[in-house]
């Protein structure tokens, strides 16, 4: 984002809970029901004229963050403003009443991800992509067709003769994009929200469906949020990128500041996982471990910790991530190791946290318990568990663990490097010690 | 003008349909389409009105045997049983016509609504249609017939009203289901997302991709509200012998002359209650059958290539 230019669209600590519906039982006992944490205090600027890529793996909450900014998600918490042109007022939008909000889409609008469920089947192409004028009474009849017209030509749907009266049915996935995408700049946006627009398409036509959004953004002065999970698009399209964990923003910087120096674990892991054509390069990568948590209950401190090779103390560790350790030493030991440690600390459910603080093993063999932590931590001493570990003792009922106390990182503007990169990791916040942080 | 694109496909899918399915189809329809032809027609056809008990003066024989003025007979009532079953073909398809009507523009809207909303509204109209369906339909039926009595007499429209009530639930319930899954599609969110409100969502949206299934309850219905129609006048609470002619009323009143040996007056209009809900259900069934894309097979028409020219 150009620092002389107020951005068009503003969230802070925008945040989006969604209540889950819990079992039967528990709604008829109306006991309590979880949230999953779609968006957790999300903060980010959208520049005029800008393309911002929102990165993230499945259920990092980037398609709420889209969803949210055309008022489809409701806010929990949190703002977001909306600035239509330089010298208005901003609005905002998560405050809006129905009606405004309905107004708003005038000015931002949508490119949904599968473009076979965006067209509704029953209504021709002409009468979908004009539907946004009708609905909010802009043209009718001749004028109406004459801008269905023009859309269509505009996003490569020419001859129109031979697509205006077609059923989404009878199109290509690429022709229906290009419909969805009509549809979106008919009424003449300031922002398009572009979830996943390329991801579903065949990869023949995703360069063309790119080019076609660049060229509409320079024709129309179009500034998009670009939501994806593939980097090499989004390098390719977009001029800052945020990088996305579990809700949560954890890096965000311009485009190419991102790719030659990027700061977060879980960036550095994204990278990695981007295929590479090198025939020679035949080592495994190194892959985060695990899989994304539960979003419902998500990892204290950082949420990153329990994946992150380069954890360490201050990360937040908690009870599940000593079972994780304990499970994984257990695959790599015999199996009578593992059914005489069952025998001291049952199926990992005496593993819990003590009400002191740190975590406590209960058992009533603690000095077996202890030498289980022993024989983990030689098994695999170089683990960013044990980094978070500074010490244990035997009580008379179990075994009691010491953790270094976890934070939450916070976004801050990282050293060093050009253009303003901001991320949310301890390893690069100054305040944070880095006695034991391993090297880089 | 997606009406207009889409009408002729679901035509050729009917008639595309394969095996037993078609067979059963065109059965129903050509059942179906006699009894349509003998109401539309019923003046012309039927020698006399429904009502008549004389002509030109001379009174009609009671319980006649079959002859050249009276085709099938007369019943105990003077009346002409010829005459009585072809006017009640008008009779019954009005009535269930009408009432297939009504519940389908009550049923539909509802459903609708209170799929696509949700929340308490939703819960109430389910729980009010859930009980409404808990009762036995005749039973329902009776009920209404009772009540509308006293407020608009005995008439088709009461009849057709007292079925309406009993089928609105069956529309309901499946166009509310189809609207909560439609509710979630992309274009729903589509739709909101281009800025339209609830109600042209619904319109515009939900509805077209919502009733595909109504014919075919439409036509299952059909067969079903004919058989509570002549239970209705069975049970003489259905249409009065002078408001029109009615097939299960003149079963009931002839109820005793087959114990007496006189058949032709229950056989007539037993027949015809049978041979219009066979039509019906067939049409149905065979609807279903088509349109119904996890039981269609289509016929597999040979692909024919043109042999080349030899040069």
């Amino acid at each position: 984002m150009r620092p002389d230019q107020d951005p068009v669209i503003e969230v802070e600590d925008l945040a989006v809970h969604y209540r889950l519906q819990g079992g039967a039982l528990a709604r008829l006992l109306g006991l309590e029901t979880r949230t999953v944490k779609a968006l957790d205090g999300v903060s980010l600027q959208l520049g005029r004229g800008e393309v911002l890529g929102v990165v993230g793996e499945s259920g990092s909450g980037k398609s709420t963050l889209g969803r949210a900014m055309l008022g489809l998600a409701p806010a929990t918490a949190g703002s977001i403003r909306y600035r239509g042109h330089d010298d208005a007022e901003a609005q905002l939008v998560s405050a809006m009443s129905p009606r405004a909000l309905r107004g708003l889409r005038t000015d931002v609008q949508m490119v949904f991800q599968d473009p076979g469920a965006a067209l509704n089947p029953s209504m021709t192409i002409e009468r979908a992509v004009g539907d946004p004028l009708v609905v909010h009474g802009l043209a009718s009849g001749a004028e109406l067709r004459r801008r269905v017209h023009e859309a269509l030509e505009r996003v490569g749907l020419s001859p129109v003769e031979r697509f205006a009266s077609k059923l989404p049915a009878d199109l290509s996935g690429g022709q229906k994009q290009r419909a969805v995408i009509a549809r979106a700049i008919i009424m003449g946006p300031q922002v398009l929200v572009a979830d996943e627009p390329i991801s579903m398409l065949d990869m023949s036509v995703r360069a063309k469906i790119l080019q076609l959004m660049l060229d509409l953004k320079s024709d129309l002065g179009l500034t998009y949020l670009y939501i994806t999970h593939d980097l090499a698009s989004a390098k390719y399209f977009c001029d800052r990128i945020a990088i996305m964990y579990l809700g949560r923003v954890v890096e965000i910087g311009p485009t190419a500041e991102i790719f030659a120096a990027p700061r977060h674990p879980y960036t550095q892991a994204l990278l990695a996982a981007v295929p590479d054509p090198d025939p020679t390069r035949m080592l495994p990568r190194d892959l985060p471990r695990g899989e994304v948590p539960d979003a419902a209950e998500p990892p204290s401190g950082c949420a990153f910790h329990p994946r992150c090779p380069a954890a360490f103390a201050p990360c937040g560790w908690e009870a599940r991530d000593l079972r994780d350790q304990l499970e994984r030493y257990w695959a790599g030991s015999g199996l009578a190791d593992y059914e005489s440690d069952a025998r001291v600390v049952g199926d990992l459910g005496a593993v819990g946290t003590h009400r002191d603080g740190g975590l406590r093993i209960s058992t009533r063999d603690p000095d077996a318990a202890a030498a289980l932590l022993d024989r983990a931590r030689a098994a695999d001493v170089t683990d960013p568990f044990w980094r978070g570990v500074t010490g244990w003792r035997t009580e008379s009922d179990g075994v009691r663990i010491d953790l270094a106390p976890g934070q939450e990182p916070r976004l801050r503007v990282a050293p060093g490097g050009e253009g303003r990169v901001e991320v949310a990791c301890h390893l690069h916040d100054p305040s944070v010690s880095h006695a034991d942080t391993p090297g880089p | 003008m997606a009406r207009r694109v889409r009408t002729p496909r679901v035509f050729q899918t009917i008639w595309n349909t394969q095996g037993l399915a078609r067979y059963l189809f065109l059965t129903g329809v050509l059942i179906t389409g006699v009894f349509v032809v003998f109401a539309l027609l019923a003046p012309w056809i039927a020698p006399y009105d429904f009502a008549q008990r004389s002509v030109d003066g001379v009174r009609f024989p009671k319980l006649a045997g079959a002859s050249g003025e009276h085709l099938l007979g007369t019943n105990d009532q003077f009346y002409d049983i010829f005459s009585r079953v072809i006017w009640g073909a008008r009779t019954a398809l009005l009535v269930v016509g009408l009432s297939i009507l009504l519940s389908a523009v009550v049923g539909v809207p509802l459903g609708i609504v209170s799929g696509y909303t949700g929340g308490w509204f939703d819960r109430i109209t389910v729980f009010l249609m859930d009980a409404l369906y808990s009762f036995p339909s005749l039973l329902l039926a009776i009920v209404f017939s009772f009540l509308l009595r006293n407020a608009i007499g005995g008439g088709i429209l009461a009849a057709a009203l007292s079925l309406t009530a009993i089928y609105i639930p069956q529309y309901f319930r499946v166009v509310r289901n189809t609207t909560v899954a439609a509710r979630e599609a992309t274009y729903v969110e589509a739709a909101r997302a281009i800025g339209a409100p609830p109600v042209t969502v619904m319109r515009k949206y939900v509805f077209g991709n919502v009733v595909q299934s109504v014919p075919v309850i439409g036509t299952l219905n059909a067969a079903d509200a004919l058989g509570t129609l002549a239970a209705l006048g069975f049970l003489g609470l259905g249409i009065q012998p002078t408001e029109a002619s009615e097939w299960g009323y003149d079963l009931s009143r002839a109820l005793d002359d087959v114990s007496a040996g006189v058949f032709a007056p229950a056989f007539w209009p037993g027949l015809a209650i049978i041979a219009l809900i066979t039509g019906l259900t067939l049409v149905g069934e065979g609807l279903n059958e088509t349109l119904n894309p996890a039981l269609r097979r289509r016929r597999l028409r040979p692909v024919v290539l043109t042999p080349r020219e030899e040069a």
